[in-house]
């Protein structure tokens, strides 16, 4: 009963328009540019080159993305599991072999990079005061991924407040606090800093090492020392508390902000089965203890003078760095997007997901509200859940759900064509509902004590509010 | 004592009577299906067509849900039962004998004798069997011709829409299903269909459909010819009775059955689409075919399957639908006429649309339509089953609020301004 169009490079029912056509031969433009740069003798003006090839990604998928204005608004995602690019065919292999390889020259050959870097010198000199190097042509396209593709949200998704708000959110503090900023740092000789990383995603930010290197130089050292302390030990939790894991994950966040942006065509293909959410379990905790032994262990290290541990804790260092932070982090999680969907290093690996989620799954006030019996079990949100939950199983019994690596994206609840799903910050009290019936009163039925007794079927339905007050009741003057 | 209950069908009604079976019970179970080998949602077929889902994202249970629940399944084709016996034949296959036998066959397409319905590229659509024929019958061509203007009639439109096929709707009422909406909603829903870019031929009737090796054109009342290559028959369903016909059990437009889904064979049930309670049973509304009734026949009858037997009671009436990008839902009392006993108060924002009807004499709430919107299912029913007055719950909607965070509606304010 499948369709078995997924080698295929466009659905057999889809027009291009000119328009659309202009803007793939603009982006074609822009490839070309770069592999140009890639390959070329280097007799190209490195500026000049560069510039064509974001002028080209710019004003491409500008054109290409007006598209999606000429469409209804609401949700649209027909199609999605025709094309080759969005359902693992041929184009997403490619694309995913590309990003891959990338992360592979981009950690351990980036000399190979070197005409890229160079064209983006001029940029850098201006932000920065220096020269480019290859983590600064990273996190431009890294930033130009965001913004690019958080255009694309802004129109898919333009009549739904929550995924707008959400959407500018991740482009501000991507653009904002994670490109611009360290860059001006650099221009005034502090500390290139990210504001919007924290231990432990961030995992040397509460190191020794950083903690010297701030203390001991010049500026803001000091202060950044206390951001990152503050913001590691008492927003987060607080904010935690306040709105669960996605004020972080999915509005702050970097590698969020890649996921919920460039990653959004690729979101359906996480895997939804119970297997992958044991081996998600196992993963991301394991990762969650390694950086905290890691941690302590340098901490230990640097109190005892390396009389402890010697050499062992620079080792194990260099080791979380080396498979958690560029392995994991980025050639599996940014690399294999086309494969696995958008979260893979945020489902399986991000520490900081981790200790969000424990936080949410037991101390927060975010949950999904389901409405009462209205789900259709189409399943549309499990498909559609990039951190691979399967929503639907929640959502057909009637109840809330409360699971740790929810990132709070809300697409589920955008998605969903019966409006079951909604986010809500309520009193801990209520949110785990228990397997609320279908529908309150459906069948009525009223087991016998005995039978009640012997099997608790039905647990009784906690309201966050009373849904009934006397003035519902009409017991009293209105 | 283990019992062997064997259910027909693996729909919403049978499966969710076979979930519950095991939660109240160690009896064998098996489910036997001619359609599929496994559980799906056949509210997502369209998802399916349109390419946001494939099959196995549509199965509300993975796999091995039904060995690990010791659900036994069976593809086959059930064809008749020897009651005496108790035992149901399967085409091409082994007979199972059964200790308690729920049918929950389902429905079929209605065809009304059209000249013409039983061309190639005519269809309707049901079931995965439907849409696998649609699939190939809509492969390449340059317009679909969709006959009835229900809730099929208007997902088989944004299907073919969603493939960039072109569209004539057929809708033998004035204005979109306008037995069930009052006017605005239906107007609402007219504007949505035609904003779509569909050739909606609203009060048109289809005459006949016309090829020669395959459909190319179809006529309609009014005498106008639609060149087409695809037309989709979605004038309702009628429950699928075959073979309780063939068994000697009662029908009239469903399976007869009474408020405990009891047939006139002893240990037959019949729940679901399927089912049509007898005149002493349970008032209007004699057959049921809604995703949530068969949701709710399919746990009612596990109980008496198990011995526990209770009778099927229906609460608050509510149902929900999505036409292309406006969502729907309604509770309670919302008749599509006006009803002199009944206060419809509507407040409209751009798309959005609320109706909030009251007891013209008592003032208490009785129903909701929500277009556009979405309502907390148990603030609205608490309200209607407390009997709540109107003006308290315009005041207080804010409480049944249900969409998402952020969005600006300001249908709710003007419904509470309005209480004052």
């Amino acid at each position: 009963m499948e369709s078995h169009a997924s080698l295929q490079l466009t659905t057999p029912g889809s027009r291009y328009s000119a328009r659309q056509k202009t803007g793939l031969a603009l982006i074609g433009v822009g490839i070309l540019a770069l592999l140009v740069m890639l390959v070329g003798d280097g007799t190209l003006n490195p500026a000049l080159t560069m510039g064509v090839a974001l002028a080209g990604f710019l004003l491409g998928s500008g054109l290409l993305f007006a598209g999606l204005l000429q469409r209804a608004p609401g949700v649209n995602n027909n199609g999605i599991w025709f094309s080759g690019a969005t359902a693992r065919g041929m184009a997403g292999w490619i694309m995913a072999i590309v990003f891959t390889g990338f992360y592979i020259i981009l950690y351990w050959t980036p000399s190979n990079l070197e005409q890229l870097v160079r064209g983006t010198d001029a940029l850098s000199s201006a932000l920065r005061g220096r020269p480019a190097d290859q983590w600064f042509l990273y996190g431009l396209f890294y930033t130009l991924a965001i913004l690019i593709m958080g255009a694309r949200m802004l129109i898919k998704y333009r009549d739904n407040k929550y995924q707008i708000l959400r959407t500018i959110s991740v482009m501000f503090f991507q653009l904002g606090l994670a490109f611009i900023l360290p860059s001006l740092m650099l221009l005034l000789n502090e500390p290139e800093f990210y504001f919007s990383y924290f231990w432990p995603l961030k995992y040397d930010y509460l190191w020794p090492s950083t903690f010297s290197s701030l203390t001991q130089g010049p500026g803001l050292g000091i202060f950044l020392l206390f951001w990152t302390a503050v913001m590691t030990f008492v927003a987060t939790p607080v904010l935690t508390y306040f709105f669960g894991k996605r004020w972080y994950c999915s509005w702050v966040c970097g590698c969020g902000g890649l996921a919920e942006t460039a990653g959004d065509p690729f979101r359906h293909l996480s895997d939804k089965s119970t297997k992958a959410w044991k081996v998600e379990r196992w993963m991301v905790h394991s990762v969650l203890v390694f950086v905290i032994v890691t941690t302590l262990v340098l901490w230990i290290n640097s109190w005892t003078g390396g009389g402890l541990l010697g050499g062992l804790s620079q080792e194990f260092s260099s080791l979380y760095g080396f498979f958690i932070g560029l392995i994991f982090a980025g050639v599996i999680g940014v690399g294999f997007y086309p494969i696995m969907g958008s979260r893979v290093w945020c489902r399986f690996g991000c520490p900081m997901a981790a200790i969000l989620g424990i936080q949410q799954k037991y101390l927060s006030r975010f949950r999904i509200t389901t409405n009462g019996g209205q789900c259709i079990s189409c399943g549309n949100c499990s498909t559609y859940c990039e951190m691979g939950i399967d929503v639907r199983w929640y959502a057909q019994r009637g109840q809330n759900i409360v699971r740790a690596s929810c990132v709070g994206c809300g697409m589920c609840a955008t998605v969903c064509p019966r409006g079951v799903l909604r986010l809500e910050n309520g009193s801990m009290k209520a949110r785990y509902n228990g397997p609320v019936l279908i529908h309150h009163d459906d069948v009525s039925v009223q087991l016998d004590e005995a039978w009640q007794r012997e099997r608790p079927l039905m647990p009784s339905v906690q309201e966050d509010l009373p849904i009934l007050t006397d003035e519902d009741l009409g017991t009293s003057p209105v | 004592m283990s019992r062997h209950i064997v259910i027909i069908g693996n729909g919403v009604a049978g499966i969710t009577a076979a979930r519950f079976v095991r939660k109240l019970s160690a009896h064998r179970i098996t489910v036997v299906s001619s359609e599929t080998d496994h559980f799906y949602a056949r509210t997502a077929l369209m998802y399916i067509y349109m390419g946001h889902m494939r099959y196995q994202e549509t199965k509300p249970y993975e796999d091995h849900f039904w060995t690990q629940n010791n659900i036994d399944l069976v593809r086959g084709y059930a064809t008749q039962i020897d009651t005496q016996s108790k035992v149901v034949r399967i085409a091409d296959g082994v007979d199972i004998a059964y200790d308690a036998l729920l049918l929950a066959t389902g429905s079929k397409s209605n065809l009304f004798g059209w000249p013409g319905q039983d061309l190639p590229g005519v269809q309707g659509l049901y079931g995965m069997q439907d849409l696998a024929l649609m699939e190939r019958n809509t492969r390449g061509i340059s317009r679909g011709v969709v006959v009835g203007g229900g809730l099929i009639g208007i997902e088989m439109a944004e299907m073919l829409h969603a493939r960039h096929i072109p569209v004539t709707f057929l809708v033998r009422e004035q204005s979109y299903m306008d037995y069930l909406f009052p006017k605005e909603e239906s107007a609402l829903i007219n504007d949505e269909i035609v904003a779509h870019g569909i050739d909606l031929r609203l009060g048109t009737e289809l005459k006949s459909i016309t090829g020669l090796d395959r459909a190319s054109a179809v006529e309609t009342n009014l005498g106008d010819l639609i060149d087409c290559q695809f037309v989709g028959l979605t004038a309702g369903v009628h429950p699928n009775t075959d073979i309780a016909l063939a068994s000697g059990i009662h029908t009239n437009r469903g399976i007869l059955v009474n408020e405990f889904f009891e047939t006139n064979a002893p240990d037959v049930y019949a729940a679901g689409d399927c089912a049509e309670f007898d005149a002493d049973g349970i008032g209007s509304r004699r057959v049921e075919q809604l995703w949530y009734t068969g949701r709710a026949h399919g746990k009612t009858v596990a109980y008496t399957l198990c011995g526990h037997r209770r009778p099927y009671r229906r609460g608050v009436f509510y149902n929900s639908a999505k036409f292309f990008t406006v969502e729907y839902q309604t509770y309670g009392e919302v008749p599509a006429q006006p009803d002199p006993h009944i206060r419809s108060q509507l407040f409209r924002q751009g798309r959005a649309l609320l109706r909030v009807n009251s007891d013209r004499k008592t003032g208490q709430v009785l129903g909701f339509n929500a277009m556009g919107l979405r309502l907390r299912q148990d603030q609205c029913e608490a309200w209607i089953r407390s009997r709540t007055p109107v003006d308290h719950v315009l005041k207080s909607l804010a409480k049944a609020r249900f969409d998402s965070e952020f969005q600006p509606r300001r249908v709710y304010s003007r419904a509470a301004a309005t209480s004052d």
